[in-house]
């Protein structure tokens, strides 16, 4: 057993849990999401993009790219909150949420094909 | 990968410290969003929300350090504080000086400068040799390389011969790599796929490394013409097997030249004259009288130096200093450099004297005492270091030899001009009276300096208007090419020495010869005389003017108009 290959798994897969936990719910209702939740997704979206650095493997390539990808989704995700909440003062309404839920739905498939990729390369790895 | 393997090296030791900044600014900003502030007036308050607790360690982390913002803070939310700047700090601190140290570590500064070599030749839109050592002979190749504004690619193995290369003055940019040749990946990446790689010139001092890029060129490129510096017969042997066309083996040239100028000294004029660089002043004939030789060394200079003069049936008395070890049956032992061994060896009935050795101050010492004992010997030295012209120059032998010299020249001609190996080739063959009034025609076209030598195809590639006229229809003569495109009465300072038909060759070809498509001709003559001719074998109008004496109408426009003004006048 590989710890590389552990803390590798682990991150990837906590990371695409924790933005399905953040994301379940009504999409417009802001009592089912938890912006402590959101937070957590960020700093394991972007630990698990940091360990993806540096494959040189065509599949490394693409789990970076998703991770890319997610991390974009959620920044903007954030952004959005902070943008309603502090500088427009409009507060978390319905539309709010629901733009801040869907792009953070949009990373949630980022994640879950980047687990696809993980279970893939686990399957491709013979020895 | 090659290119990308420096950014993938650095991310992958970024990891660690990236991770760390991760890692402490979620610590710190989860940390103030749970420890309770204070309101203005000291009483509890909620704490700080996501985005002040991100703006409050962002500017701490980064040493900026604002204050408390956006109110005065807690006890509390102080302490936390506190811990945030060692923390953030120390990590920040961390990262940065880990991306130095990494710019810093060799392997990162070598994956650059792969990376910057492999782009640049990626890069090369034009024809470029991959010259593969860069010594003194590769130096000299690659200047008159560039003087002829040819590209080259360069590789060796010493790093201090690269960085020296970028100080040289050089037209073009020469991508350079400190780099073993020996290694096939190290070609590949200078460019031996590269569809523009015009040929690849193996020149380093190691017969082995010269022979392994042969094969590798050989076997990744079968069609590349691959040029080769041989120091021993054997590698020579081994390269010729598997169809090395150019190997060079500079003692034996020199020795050939030196039985030439013996036997033929016209023909070895000519050589001169068709290798020399372009402008210098053209060198006077050598006489080397025939009589006694005495030759001292006998490594592989001196033993292909005898076997060249007896060839010639010229009597030779040879000096060794360690006959055991060179295989010199009746050699007289010796170095030669003492007056007693060169009496012993005859000196005083000897015509020409020849210092081989492989030290160039023994062979000086050797030559400095032949003349003190015969001041009129005919005498050759071998040159070994490009360092020591001065002390050569100076004493002024009748021939000089130097290895690196001799094999620059010979590839540059091969490369620059191929009909002209095949010309000199065809020469050796013929007589001195063939030989000495193309000498005098050579040195009256070309004003007293070294002529240019200059291929010229009749196809669509190089010379379309030449090819367009034939293919119209049109007759075309040697003499055609060879007249002034300002005045076409006038001729050009030029002289055809070799054209290969389809059928055959000839040298010397009659200046009203007719031309066919796909003929390739060699010439000799001026710069000017080159420049010129290129004009008629680029442009149809001007190649028409000197068919014709006359303007012809360029554009079809224009054709019709002189078309109708000619029926109706």
């Amino acid at each position: 057993m590989n710890l590389e290959k552990v803390v590798f798994g682990f991150f990837i897969i906590l990371a695409m849990t924790l933005n399905f936990g953040f994301v379940y719910g009504e999409v417009d209702n802001p009592e089912h999401h938890h912006v402590y939740e959101l937070f957590a997704v960020i700093v394991v979206n972007l630990i698990a993009t940091v360990l993806k650095f540096g494959e040189r493997t065509q599949i490394g390539a693409i789990h970076l790219a998703t991770s890319f990808v997610a991390d974009l989704q959620l920044i903007a995700s954030a952004c959005v909150w902070g943008f309603a909440v502090y500088l427009s003062g409009e507060g978390l309404t319905a539309p709010v949420t629901a733009s801040i839920i869907s792009l953070a739905l949009g990373a949630l498939a980022a994640n879950v094909l980047s687990v696809v990729l993980l279970v893939i390369e686990t399957v491709l790895f013979h020895r | 990968m090659v290119v990308n393997s420096a950014i993938f090296l650095i991310l992958r030791r970024m990891r660690l410290p990236l991770i760390l900044l991760i890692a402490s600014y979620a610590v710190s900003v989860l940390g103030m969003t749970l420890v309770p502030g204070a309101d203005a007036q000291g009483r509890p308050a909620p704490p700080m929300d996501f985005f002040h607790a991100f703006y409050f360690v962002s500017y701490t982390a980064t040493t900026i350090g604002f204050g408390e913002l956006p109110g005065a803070f807690s006890e509390a939310q102080r302490a936390w504080a506190t811990i945030t700047i060692y923390l953030t700090v120390i990590v920040w601190l961390y990262s940065i000086g880990s991306i130095l140290t990494l710019l810093q570590d060799p392997a990162i500064r070598r994956a650059i400068q792969v990376g910057r070599f492999v782009r640049a030749v990626r890069g090369l839109r034009q024809p470029f040799y991959l010259i593969c050592g860069c010594g003194e002979t590769g130096g000299l190749l690659m200047r008159a390389l560039d003087s002829h504004n040819r590209q080259a690619v360069v590789l060796d193995i010493d790093p201090m011969r690269i960085s020296e290369l970028e100080l040289g003055r050089f037209h073009l940019d020469t991508p350079a790599l400190a780099a073993d040749v020996r290694l096939p990946e190290h070609l590949i990446d200078a460019g031996l796929r590269r569809p523009w790689c015009a040929g690849i010139i193996a020149l380093t001092n190691d017969d082995q490394a010269n022979l392994s890029v042969a094969v590798t060129a050989k076997l990744l490129r079968p069609k590349l013409p691959v040029l080769c510096r041989a120091d021993t017969p054997d590698t020579a042997a081994n390269m010729a097997s598997f169809g090395t066309e150019g190997i060079v083996n500079a003692f034996e040239v020199f020795a050939e030249h030196l039985a030439m100028a013996l036997n033929n000294p016209g023909q070895h004029l000519l050589y001169e004259w068709l290798t020399g660089v372009p402008g210098d002043p053209l060198c006077e004939p050598l006489r080397p009288p025939r009589g006694k030789w005495v030759v001292c060394g006998y490594g592989r200079f001196g033993k292909a130096v005898v076997r060249h003069l007896k060839k010639e049936g010229i009597e030779v008395a040879v000096i060794e200093a360690d006959p055991a070890k060179t295989g010199c049956d009746d050699c007289i032992h010796g170095r030669g450099t003492e007056a007693a061994t060169l009496i012993h060896a005859g000196i005083r009935e000897a015509v020409g004297i020849v210092a081989g050795t492989d030290d160039d101050i023994n062979n000086l010492s050797i030559v400095m005492t032949a003349r003190e004992l015969k001041p009129e010997l005919f005498m050759v030295t071998r040159q070994n270091r490009e360092a020591n012209t001065p002390l050569f120059k100076r004493f002024g032998a009748q021939m000089n030899m130097q290895p690196s010299v001799i094999v620059a020249h010979e590839f540059l001609a091969r490369l620059t001009t191929p009909l002209l190996a095949r010309f000199l080739d065809l020469a050796r063959r013929q007589d001195e009276a063939w030989a000495n009034p193309l000498i005098s025609r050579i040195a009256a076209v070309s004003e007293e300096t070294v002529p240019e030598v200059w291929d010229v195809e009749i196809g669509p590639e190089q010379s379309i208007a030449p090819w367009q006229v034939l293919n119209e229809g049109g007759h075309l003569a040697i003499q055609d090419l060879m007249r002034d495109p300002y005045d076409y009465q006038r001729g050009l300072a030029c002289l055809p020495l070799l054209i290969q038909t389809g059928t055959g060759e000839g040298l010397l070809p009659e200046e009203d010869l007719p031309l066919t498509a796909g003929d390739r001709l060699l010439f000799c003559g001026t710069r000017g005389a080159r420049r010129r001719q290129a004009l008629a074998l680029r442009n149809i109008n001007v190649l028409t003017y000197l068919l014709t004496g006359r303007d012809a109408p360029g554009g079809w426009a224009w054709q019709r108009l002189a078309g109708a003004r000619k029926s109706a006048g």
